[in-house]
């Protein structure tokens, strides 16, 4: 087990490797010098040549690129451009609020989809099936950041019942556990689980599905077992595949908040991923994607341990 | 991907390898059972509706779509001289929202279209070649993969700025690995099969083999995969235009009209959601559009 592991994170070298490559990259793909995007155009050019000194853009490509790949490395992100404190300080505290948005919409999304899909599975009638279907294609079929604003026009303009935007009263800056604050992410969660929702449900169904159709249920209603132990090795058996599209969802809610955290302006990675792109401010926009693709690849590598956990088989593929 | 890309995963399936000359009578077949599907002909006549209004927006009629009125501004849906009202530079609703299609529609289509094309290529070359080539194709396809689809294709179109060429590229990127995954899988099951060492005992040349065995057995699923792609493509895309990183104004479209009408929800709600109804109702079809393809294609999902 910790052999499997160790291999899958020495494996997982290269493509970090290769991460490191892309957002290092993302600067340079800047329309123009990317020391234009920093300085102001009427900026003289002595201050340029300065500046250009300083970040070491006059050195070539890969001297840069290894230079920019060892003090990231010791843990410096750089400086914004925008707000002038470290890109780390500003990455960490928007991740926080990213993350307390993700666990609230991957339980609400989970949960249902497991009662749910399991549900259509296992349904005799048609109509529940086709019920969950239907649902499930909404989840996969709605613009999320549409919803979001139909949820905000419902619930906030209409019915005055919960708050449009904001992480919590009076323009709140930290999150605590609390009334108002749990009423602040009450829209945003519905609105960022509709996908993961969507998605995984129609694989708890498929799978399920699946599973049911196998000998061995057959020959455990053979043995005499009723129908809720039967369930306990039908869901044994559908856990790895759905814990690997669950892990997957909740790495790209958190990746894929931007659009929901900019309609109800949560501060978390999104909002300040949109407000780095429109100020230009590409430390903050190289800091966040490395941040937020390296928790991804993490995510991922536990998703697979578990899942050979769940399931020794899936070690030998 | 977010927009967490709903299908972005990998259909576990397998391929119903059939030998070439059998392919005429599949093809009918899947087309007698589309016949037979009402959903899926529904909704390929609703988008076919779409995209053919928009492409014959200038027939039809409307009301000019860039033109403004400040005292007409934001007027309700079904008011007497505007169908669906005005947005909030005074033009005209209905105009704009069957002219948006256009754009829309174009942004979500072309990088699926540019993936199917390049990723398919290098997951056949992956999976047909094997060995070295197909370690190096398949691991810089995993780089890609190292990050949620909606980061990559944000931080790609934020960092090259917007526009829609650039919108463009970023979606072809992240579509790309996907497409290339599903080949590359396919086609490794499809090279395992018993006629291709028949072909190649018999003396076929490579070519050949690909293009009558491998090829006719791996378009079917790879294609299946990408037109389930098309309604995340034009969520993302639309997504992307919503965040001002798409299209620019004045164009219509419908994911930058979501965004200029957000300011209105407190005047006129019913508008500011319409052209978000846009992009549920062709992204619903699209969906249950590939849905009916697997189905009558008999593509395992």
């Amino acid at each position: 087990m910790l052999l499997y592991a160790l291999r899958r994170l020495i494996y997982l070298v290269p493509v970090a490797f290769g991460v490191s490559l892309l957002v290092f990259a993302l600067v340079h793909l800047a329309p123009g010098d990317a020391i234009s995007a920093i300085v102001p155009p009427d900026a003289p050019q002595e201050v340029v040549d300065k500046i250009r000194q300083y970040y070491g853009f006059d050195k070539p490509l890969p001297v840069q690129y290894f230079r920019w790949l060892v003090v990231t490395l010791s843990g410096d992100f750089g400086t914004s451009i925008g707000t002038g404190r470290p890109v780390a300080e500003e990455v960490g505290s928007a991740f926080g609020n990213t993350i307390i948005l993700a666990i609230g919409a991957c339980i609400l999304a989970f949960t249902l989809a497991i009662i749910l899909g399991t549900a259509a599975a296992y349904a005799r009638s048609r109509i529940v099936d086709r019920l969950v279907t239907f649902v499930a294609l909404i989840g996969v079929s709605v613009p999320n950041f549409w919803l979001a604003i139909v949820l905000v026009i419902v619930f906030s303009v209409e019915f005055g019942l919960l708050p449009p935007m904001g992480l919590g009263p009076d323009n709140a800056t930290g999150w605590h556990l609390d009334g108002a604050h749990i009423a602040h992410m009450v829209l945003p969660t519905i609105a960022l689980s509709m996908i993961p929702l969507g998605v995984l449900t129609r694989t708890v169904r498929s799978t399920i599905k699946e599973i049911l159709n196998m000998e061995f249920v057959t020959a455990l209603q053979a043995k005499g077992m009723n129908d809720r132990q039967i369930l306990f090795h039908v869901l044994k058996n559908a856990a790895p595949t759905c814990l690997a599209v669950m892990g997957l969802q909740a790495g790209n809610l958190i990746g894929g908040s931007i659009l929901i955290e900019t309609v109800f302006a949560w501060p978390g990675t999104g909002f300040l991923l949109n407000s780095a792109i429109f100020r230009r401010d590409l430390p903050i926009l190289q800091g966040t994607t490395l941040v937020l693709a390296f928790f991804f690849m993490m995510l991922n590598l536990t998703v697979d341990i578990i899942q050979t956990m769940v399931d020794p088989r899936i070690k030998r593929g | 991907m977010a927009i967490q890309s709903p299908s972005l995963e990998i259909p576990a399936g397998s391929v119903k390898a059939t030998p070439a000359s059998a392919t005429r009578g599949y093809w009918q077949q899947v087309r007698r059972r589309l016949a037979r599907d009402p959903i899926t002909l529904i909704c390929s006549t609703v988008l076919l509706l779409i995209i053919a209004s928009s492409l014959a927006a200038p027939l039809l009629g409307l009301a000019d779509p860039y033109k403004t009125s400040m005292i007409r501004r934001l007027q309700p849906v079904l008011s007497p001289h505007y169908f669906l009202g005005t947005d909030e530079l005074g033009r005209d609703m209905l105009s704009r929202l069957i002219y948006a299609g256009r754009l829309s529609l174009f942004m979500g289509v072309t990088p699926v279209v540019c993936a199917l094309f390049i990723g398919g290529l290098l997951g056949i070359t992956a999976g047909f070649v094997g060995g070295g080539v197909n370690m190096l194709i398949m691991r810089i396809m995993d780089v890609f993969y190292a990050f949620p689809s909606v980061l990559l294709a944000i931080s790609l179109s934020g960092a090259m700025g917007a526009g829609a060429e650039n919108t463009l590229l970023a979606l072809t990127l992240v579509f790309i690995p996907p497409i290339c995954r599903v080949s590359e899988s396919v086609t490794t099951q499809v090279r395992g099969f018993d006629f291709v060492d028949a072909a190649k005992a018999s003396g076929a040349a490579t070519l050949t083999i690909v293009r009558v065995h491998v090829l006719g057995n791996v378009l079917g699923p790879i294609l299946v995969y990408a037109t389930s792609l098309i309604s995340v493509a034009i969520i993302l895309a639309a997504g992307l235009s919503f965040l001002g990183l798409g299209v620019k104004p004045p164009e219509p479209e419908w994911g930058l009209m979501l965004n200029t009408l957000r300011q209105a929800i407190y005047v006129n709600p019913l508008l500011a959601a319409l052209p978000g109804v846009m992009i549920f109702l062709t992204s619903i079809c699209f969906n249950l559009m590939s849905d009916g393809l697997r189905a009558a294609m008999d593509v395992k999902a």
